[in-house]
This record gives structure tokens, C-alpha cells and sequence, in this order.
């Protein structure tokens, strides 16, 4: 087959299986990358794994954007994301189309009311888990407290907070601050 | 032109978006406030739908905030302008992998950025709080505080919370079980009212 076209269908299968958050995409990059098709080494997706956490965007992006580019450079980073977002598109706008056209019927919106209760549980959760490994000394702390107390009242772009706190994380790091 | 503005949107959340899915979602937050393309009510049906169908939630959350602005081209063009900036910027490292890992600077700046980005996700889900747990409506009407609470729902979240982070075996279960279970209940005990 070919090469692209190979990257593309292993990386939409890729897709299809991640159930959930960029976590539980690891044990399927191991199957159908390492395994199956030998496209990188356990190390190798490691590494990209670990990469792909601490660079902006979806870690199921990111990873697959060095594997495919590891393979067949330019083109191959694109196809292999290009394949790992295909089945998002094509699931979620035809659900996204029928919850729309039955969004105002009574059980649809009793269904919803429960399932945002449900939302926030599942997004504490998410919280409490990047915490773990977000917050670990005084510095991490106050930078959270000021983020967190900031966005609640004042409504500017998160941008903001993102661009000042990585020259404050830089600076803090240089001024020895941080506990390592 | 709204595609345009689409993939603008995105491409910025893509970009400034650190620490997977769920970073995503101030960003949202943010652009439904701007843009009006989706209500907050909207947004939280979005990450149940994300997380319950196949997927990456980051990719999905895009897919599906495209699709409610502009249909299935706006579902592409945000999906586009979400993935756009992470393959610049992932086939750009990939050529220095080992010397961004080792950078102290990269290393200081995620040392800042960890806990912005837990910060603003709590800070969206504060949002998520106030629309499913808090009614402001009933609490004006009645002027009383105890109509501020929806018990009902706050009684189904404090037993998902036990759920889903104590109860053994229960806990691993994935997300979908526990949107599925709110859904019965949301349905059979009629939370929204309808």
C-alpha cells in the first residue's frame, strides 16, 4: 500500500480507538504504531508522548505529527495528523447533527441537565489529576491561585495568562525559587 | 467571513492550549462569550459528547464547537485551524528533540505553565458549576438562599464524585458509564424541567 495512504489509515484507526482523553491513547499508539506496524521504537513514542505533553495542542495531535513525520518527514507529519482527527470530524458532526434537531424535545433536555451535572464531577476530576502534576512547590501554588483568581473575575483571553506565566515559570526557574 | 474567524479562533486555542484536551476548554469558554457562536450550556454538552465518543476530547471539543458556528465546513475549518499550529510548532522540534527536552528555558516556561493551565480549566469548570448546581433565577424569585441550590443535582454530584474517585472498581470504570447513568437520571427525575 501506500506509504501516505498506510500512515493515514493506521493513524484514523488510531482515532477511532482513543476513547476519552490523550491518556488513554498510549496503549493503542504501542499496539497499532510499535506493534503492528513498527513505525517507531517503545522509546521513540515515549519520547514524543512526553514531547507531545509539554508543547501546545492535543497530545494525540502532537504524537501523531512526530511519528509521521519521523517516517516520511513534512508530508508524513501531516498525513498522520490529518488521519488521527478524520473520524472526530465525520462522529461528532453527525451527532452534533441529530442533537440539534432534537435538542428541544423534553427527554433530550432532562438527559443534558443530568449529564452537566455529570460534567462538572468529570472536570474536577480532570483537575484534580493535573494538579498532581502541576502543582508540586510554593511557586506552582501561587501561580495557580493567581490564574485560578484572576480568570474568574477579570474576562480577558486566556492568552494572556498563558504567555505571563511562561516567562514567570522562566524567571522563577532562573531565580532558583523552584524546588527540583 | 466566518470560516476565516473560525480558523483564527482555533488556530489561537491550538497554540496557547498546553496540557491536552481539556486545556481547551477555557479557550472555548472564552470564544463563546466573544463570538456567540455557542452558549456555556452549549460547551458542557459538548465535553459529555466528547468524552463519550471515540476520539481525542481536544479534536472532538473543536469538531463539535465548529459544527454548532457553521455546520460540517465550520466543523472542518476548526478542526484545521486546532491542529495547524501543533504541526508547525511538532515538526519544527522534532528536528532538536533531544535539545528542546533538555532546555532549561522550555523546562522553566512548562514550570509556569502547568499550573496556568490547571488554573483556567477550574476556573471554566466553576462555570460548568454554576449553570448544572447553582440556579440564580429561583434564588431572585424567592429571595431566599436555600432556592440558590439545585439539591437534586447537587445530591447526584457528591454520589458521581464518591463514584468515580473512591468506590474500588467503580472508580475505573470509564466516563461514559457515569454521562450514561446521569442521562437516566437527568431523564426519570426530569432535571431540566421539562
Amino acid at each position: 500500500m501506500n506509504r501516505y495512504l498506510d500512515l493515514f489509515v493506521t493513524f484514523a484507526r488510531v482515532g477511532v480507538m482513543t476513547f476519552g482523553g490523550g491518556y488513554a491513547m498510549l496503549p493503542i499508539l504501542e499496539r497499532e504504531v510499535v506493534e503492528n506496524k513498527g513505525y517507531a521504537t517503545s522509546e521513540e513514542l515515549m519520547d514524543y508522548y512526553a514531547v507531545g505533553q509539554c508543547t501546545p495542542g492535543v497530545i494525540a495531535v502532537n504524537t501523531a505529527t512526530f511519528v509521521g513525520q519521523k517516517l516520511a518527514g513534512v508530508p508524513g507529519g501531516i498525513v498522520a495528523t490529518l488521519g488521527v482527527v478524520f473520524p472526530s470530524v465525520i462522529i461528532i458532526s453527525v451527532i452534533a447533527g441529530i442533537l440539534t434537531n432534537f435538542a428541544d424535545l423534553a427527554v433530550v433536555k432532562n438527559a443534558f441537565a443530568g449529564i452537566r451535572v455529570c460534567v462538572c464531577v468529570l472536570v474536577f476530576n480532570a483537575v484534580v489529576k493535573l494538579w498532581k502534576g502541576a502543582v508540586k512547590d510554593k511557586g506552582a501554588l501561587a501561580l495557580f491561585v493567581l490564574v485560578f483568581a484572576l480568570s474568574l473575575f477579570l474576562h480577558v483571553t486566556p492568552v494572556v495568562y498563558v504567555v505571563l506565566t511562561a516567562i514567570a515559570g522562566i524567571i522563577l526557574t532562573n531565580l532558583g525559587v523552584r524546588k527540583s | 467571513m466566518i470560516y476565516l474567524q473560525l480558523f483564527y479562533e482555533f488556530f489561537k486555542t491550538g497554540m496557547f492550549a498546553v496540557g491536552g484536551g481539556m486545556a481547551t476548554l477555557p479557550f472555548l469558554s472564552a470564544m463563546a462569550e466573544k463570538t456567540g457562536w455557542f452558549t456555556q450550556g452549549m460547551l458542557a454538552d459538548m465535553i459529555a459528547v466528547s468524552e463519550s465518543t471515540p476520539g481525542p476530547i481536544g479534536v472532538n471539543m473543536a469538531t463539535y464547537a465548529g459544527f454548532t458556528a457553521a455546520g460540517i465546513p465550520g466543523a472542518i475549518v476548526a478542526t484545521l485551524g486546532l491542529i495547524t499550529p501543533s504541526v508547525i510548532i511538532i515538526l519544527i522540534i522534532a528536528r532538536f528533540l533531544k535539545a528542546f527536552r533538555d532546555n532549561k528555558h522550555v523546562d522553566g516556561a512548562f514550570y509556569g505553565l502547568r499550573p496556568c493551565s490547571v488554573g483556567l480549566i477550574a476556573a471554566a469548570g466553576m462555570s460548568v458549576v454554576k449553570l448544572s448546581l447553582l440556579d440564580e433565577a429561583a434564588f431572585q424569585a424567592a429571595g431566599d438562599w436555600l432556592a440558590y441550590f439545585r439539591w437534586d443535582c447537587i445530591l447526584l454530584a457528591a454520589a458521581l464524585l464518591v463514584c468515580t474517585r473512591w468506590v474500588p472498581k467503580v472508580k475505573d470504570l470509564h466516563p461514559i458509564w457515569f454521562i450514561l447513568g446521569s442521562a437516566v437520571i437527568g431523564v426519570v427525575f426530569r432535571f431540566g424541567g421539562a
